[in-house]
């Protein structure tokens, strides 16, 4: 399902970065970095991620000169469980809640939904969020932080950070053109290990859905962006999207998970994952590079495999997710 | 897409893990600490006057004492990923498991915390070492009679 957008505007990004995105190429795009540790002076990782989100948005209210009064809606979503660390962080702020859930395509679905309530004339500034934090995600879905198990090539690693993007029917520099709503898609593939091949195949889908229901050429854009394939997903969704739709994606396509960090110098085998992975990298770098005009169409789709440890002990396959939106500068 | 179409594409563009490099390194690096533990059982031996048995037990305090303070310090997990399954297969990797779940629980508090997820990982270890000791127990006592 694809919906185009006339006054949908983005007025603001904030970014937060952990140490090790700090110390991989893009951290000069970045709004704050901490590079001690991973505890920001909280006493839990979780507590931490919660102090990130919290970070984010309220710097993010100062940086556009507002008060909290003047944002309609906060929409917000993150790994941990119980979306926990959105929660948390929606408790010291007095807006409107509504909490979402879809991993790390998480970005994707917080900026449809708020999109279309600016869009809908249901509310005039809307403000989304999400982060990850690699030792709360370590802890939750695999072993102990300190226990160290060799990792396959094809894993990834969780990004530390988070993202504030204030959406607003106020025209600004870049606008929120057009999303397309992917479907949740399953080939297959159980190896937890290996979330690039679980999550290609939804991105592929709603990649060839958007250009269709467009009516686009995959050149139209500047740039192609998946979220979190990593080196190796990245390939699959390539190959996949020749062998399927014909399309060719060696050009302008690249994968937010392999450029958050130095993938030949960082411990981080496959690259980026995590919800604040492609919204680093997006309302990061590409975000700003945008306002200077090295890209002027962007296509982003934040990839999310929708895991849990459960159904993948009870041997289910992993399904996943995707949502595409289109980014442009106004002209 | 069909699933085993999909499949094919996924394997020609996954990386072969390398078995016989990480099983070689496996085996050096565990080999040495066998040889280390040998040469700790045979100083312990001479210099308390303990028998062999007794002086194994020490040698497994030891080595449990050291791997608990490298898990503590961070060390341990870093050394894990570069020589594999070296520390984790000996008594080393049974204490670091241990220590690690112990340290990452420590915020949840004594009993909700540490106490019920201290063996989330050596749970499995204990549970089929127990059962395969009386499975290998009743099969010497048929086959050498005791």
């Amino acid at each position: 399902m694809t919906t185009k957008y006339n006054n949908v505007y983005i007025d603001s990004t904030y970014t937060i970065c952990g140490n090790y995105e700090n110390d991989g190429p893009l951290s000069e795009y970045f709004d704050k970095k901490y590079e001690k540790d991973l505890y920001f002076g909280e006493k839990s990782w979780e507590k931490a991620e919660v102090h990130l989100l919290k970070e984010a948005n309220s710097n993010l209210i100062k940086k556009a000169k507002l008060k909290e009064e003047d944002i309609d809606l906060l929409i917000s979503g993150d790994l941990q469980n119980q979306i926990a660390a959105s929660d948390y962080m929606a408790r010291e702020f007095n807006i409107p809640f509504l909490g979402i859930f879809e991993a790390c395509a998480t970005i994707g679905e917080a900026i449809l939904l708020g999109s279309t309530f600016i869009e809908g004339k249901f509310a005039k500034k809307v403000l989304v969020s999400t982060s990850s934090h690699n030792m709360a995600a370590e802890k939750q879905f695999r072993n102990p932080t300190e226990y160290g198990t060799p990792k396959p090539k094809t894993a990834t690693f969780t990004v530390t950070g988070s993202a504030s993007i204030l959406l607003t029917n106020k025209k600004s520099k870049i606008r929120v053109e057009s999303t397309t709503i992917g479907k949740v898609k399953d080939l297959g593939i159980t190896d937890v290990n290996n979330m690039g091949a679980v999550m290609a195949p939804a991105a592929a889908d709603v990649i060839y859905n958007h250009l269709k229901d467009t009516k686009r050429e995959i050149n139209y854009y500047d740039l192609v962006l998946t979220g979190d394939l990593g080196i190796y997903g990245k390939n699959i969704l390539k190959d996949y999207m020749m062998s399927s739709y014909n399309i060719d994606l060696s050009k302008n396509y690249n994968d937010c998970g392999t450029m958050i960090y130095d993938l030949d110098n960082q411990p981080v085998l496959a690259g980026g994952s995590g919800p604040s992975c492609s919204a680093l990298v997006t309302f990061g770098y590409i975000y700003k590079e945008m306002l200077k005009g090295t890209y002027k169409k962007v296509l982003i789709v934040p990839t999310g495999a929708i895991f849990s440890p459960t159904f993948t002990f009870q041997k289910e396959s992993i399904p996943c997710m995707a949502n595409a939106i289109s980014l442009e500068v106004v002209v | 897409m069909d699933k085993n179409k999909y499949k094919e594409i996924v394997d020609k563009n996954t990386p072969k893990e390398n078995y016989i490099k990480n099983a070689i390194i496996s085996f050096v690096v565990g080999g040495a600490l066998g040889a280390f533990s040998e040469l700790l059982l045979r100083c312990y031996s001479l210099w308390f006057e303990l028998p062999r048995k007794e002086s194994g037990v020490l040698v497994v305090l030891t080595l449990i004492l050291i791997s608990s303070i490298l898990t503590a310090c961070g060390v341990f997990d870093t050394l894990v990923t570069k020589v594999k399954a070296a520390l984790i297969i000996p008594i080393t990797g049974f204490a670091h498991s241990m220590t690690s779940a112990a340290l990452e629980y420590k915020n949840e508090g004594l009993v909700l915390g540490i106490g019920s997820n201290i063996f989330k990982l050596a749970g499995t270890v204990i549970l089929y070492g127990v059962v395969s000791v009386y499975i290998f127990g009743i099969l010497r006592l048929i086959v050498t009679g005791g």
